[in-house]
């Protein structure tokens, strides 16, 4: 993860040119080899999980292949086994809540790195990053008794009254589903917008605002015509950070989207997502393609995260070191 | 002109204003969250809460005690497994590797610090409980180290190459050999930033959920030694939540106040006290 830490340049390590023997008899060489053991074992921990996942995964592989991801059916009894609604609703969940996490996490940042005092925004940071720290169970557990209640009888009546004739807010409504699922993510994903939007805001030169303010603009104009498209890759980055880790949250979605495997074009109907289905079917499955398509389901996840976390590091290396070039 | 200025300004006002909103309204959610939780967990919480072994469905009363015991396990045995191999493996990326081995362990352990929580489930899984055929204690704390050692790992790669370069040749110039001036010098040098990053990994592993479902699973009795099955806070919070018993939400509530109170208490120890002066990572 990115830190605020300055590197240091002129600390590395000190390599003698002693030989091996000499370095063996004073115990460099064994401190060297038992914090390599260790050094490598966590990347053969790494090759291992892809490894398992790939392997436990061969079933459905060789039964479904391709159309593991285009079939709507998930029937444990028949032993028949799709996709589809899981990363529907994942994908249905994860977009919904950048919807509604990216513009105020974005919004937020902008106030923190531009507007507060240092001492105001460092303090606020401190609480982003407690709330980043509260584990999914504990949003789980509000999104039940707050937001399912609240979605029932307040938003969805809200919402239903005036646009009810589009597909997207039919009814009815039973308080659990995609548009819970996704307000509970946002709250999830922002204190991660936040935090990484903010660095790379803090990032972009002070010479880029100071220029814009001369040319006449105004404050608002320096920050939002200057600044953040200055800071733009970055932002991007945080956004992607924040939808790998709306993907692969397991907890907090199983408990308001409903567990249900269906296809609803209606946002308040009841779904399901890959890491909810794995958490709630995962120790009762019985039979070995039961068992391997959750797995696969898992391997899906590990992909799409993947791949989103590397674009993500990418991005906001890549801004921080074009503002660092500059000046700082 | 001055009309369009008046408009400039009164955009730009309006606009900061908003973000300043949204700060408000993102720093009021986690003063809710906490809010909330002491409203519905202070009036649930007592002593049976800690002592007790849960009641037989559907009956009220009773407690997690056997919970809490297990989170501690859980917890213990993580740290176990998962610092030692961060630590060193951190010791190793500061000081001993050359670029390209590093850069491979530094992806590796990124790649794994991404890994959603319930594939790391899925993996100890298949790595611990299949073979031994039965959901165990060790298998949970399994899951739960892995997703310590990257955290640890980077955190002590990064503190290490902090510490200045005077103090290491200040070792070596009066004879050290390199490993005697990391383990008394450059650790110790680095000792305060290592241990913060190590508990805000353990306090981060303290409310996984995920991961354990099918590891540790979960257990309403006391769990014997390290093979059983065993119960842990943030399971316990997933099934009485979801449960349709009045008693057990209350017991959630407390469960999750218990489970809250404890990682932000973590937290702010490690980021206020512990780090005084240094940044942390997140």
């Amino acid at each position: 993860m990115a830190t605020a830490t300055p590197t240091i340049p002129s600390a590395g390590p000190i390599r003698g040119s002693r030989s091996f023997l000499s370095r063996l008899r004073d115990g460099d060489e064994i401190a060297r080899l038992i914090t390599l053991v260790f050094a490598a074992s966590v990347v053969l921990i790494t090759i291992l999980l892809v490894c398992e996942l790939w392997i436990n995964s061969a079933l459905p592989r060789q039964k479904f292949g391709l159309h593991f991801f285009v079939t709507q059916v998930w029937d444990p009894v028949m032993d028949e086994y799709g996709a589809l609604p899981f990363v529907y609703g994942t994908l249905v969940t994860s977009a919904v809540a950048l919807l509604l996490a990216v513009p105020l996490g974005i919004g937020a940042a902008i106030f923190l790195a531009e507007l507060a005092p240092p001492r105001v925004s460092d303090s606020l940071q401190f609480f982003i990053d407690l709330l980043a720290a509260v584990p999914s169970v504990i949003y789980g557990l509000l999104g039940v008794f707050i937001v399912v209640p609240m979605m029932r009888t307040v938003i969805f009546p809200a919402l239903n009254k005036p646009f009810g004739y589009l597909p997207i807010f039919k009814g009815p409504s039973y308080g659990v589903g995609f548009f819970t699922a996704g307000i509970v993510l946002a709250i999830m994903v922002i204190p991660y917008i936040i935090s990484v939007s903010r660095e790379v805001l803090l990032s972009v030169p002070q010479d880029q605002r100071e220029a814009a303010l001369a040319v006449g603009s105004t404050r608002w104009e320096s920050t939002w015509k200057v600044v953040v498209p200055f800071a733009k890759t970055g932002i991007m980055g945080s956004i992607f950070l924040a939808l790998a880790r709306a993907l692969g949250e397991t907890m907090a979605v199983t408990m308001v989207i409903g567990n249900t495997p269906k296809i609803t074009a209606s946002l308040f109907a009841p779904g399901y997502s890959i890491a909810a289905v794995i958490a709630n079917e995962f120790t009762e499955a019985t039979g070995d393609l039961y068992l391997q398509s959750l797995i696969a389901l898992g391997l899906v996840l590990f992909l799409l995260t993947f791949i989103l976390n590397g674009l993500a590091r990418l991005l906001i290396l890549v801004t921080t070191q074009k503002g660092s070039g500059v000046s700082n | 002109m001055a009309a369009r200025l008046r408009w400039r300004k009164f955009v730009s006002n309006l606009m900061l204003t908003m973000t300043g909103v949204c700060a408000f309204v993102s720093v009021a959610v986690l003063f809710f969250i906490l809010g909330y939780l002491l409203f519905n967990g202070g009036t649930s919480i007592n002593w049976a809460f800690f002592t007790q072994l849960p009641k037989p469905v559907g009956e009220a009363g009773g407690g997690m005690a056997n919970a809490i015991v297990g989170s501690a396990k859980l917890l213990l045995a993580a740290s176990l497994f998962g610092v030692p191999i961060g630590f060193l493996g951190g010791v190793y990326l500061a000081e001993f590797s050359g670029s390209v081995v590093a850069s491979v362990v530094r992806y590796a352990a990124d790649l794994l610090n991404g890994v959603p929580s319930i594939v790391i489930g899925i993996f100890a899984y298949s790595l611990v409980v299949l073979p031994f055929k039965h959901f165990s204690t060790l298998a949970g704390a399994f899951a739960l180290g892995l997703m310590m050692i990257p955290i640890t790992l980077r955190s002590t790669e990064e503190f290490l190459n902090g510490v200045p370069r005077m103090l290491r040749e200040g070792a070596m110039a009066l004879g050290a050999s390199k490993w005697q001036t990391i383990a008394s010098v450059i650790v110790p040098a680095a000792y305060r930033g290592i241990l913060t990053a190590i508990l805000l990994a353990l306090a981060r592993v303290a409310g996984e959920t995920a991961p354990l479902l099918f590891t540790a699973f979960g257990n309403r009795f006391w769990s014997q030694g390290w093979g059983q099955p065993t119960a842990s806070l943030p399971v316990m919070i997933f099934t009485y939540a979801v449960s349709p018993y009045e008693d057990w939400h209350r017991q959630a509530w407390a469960a999750g106040l218990v489970l809250l109170g404890l990682i932000l208490i973590i937290n702010i120890v490690a980021r206020t006290i512990l780090s005084r002066g240094i940044a942390v990572p997140r």
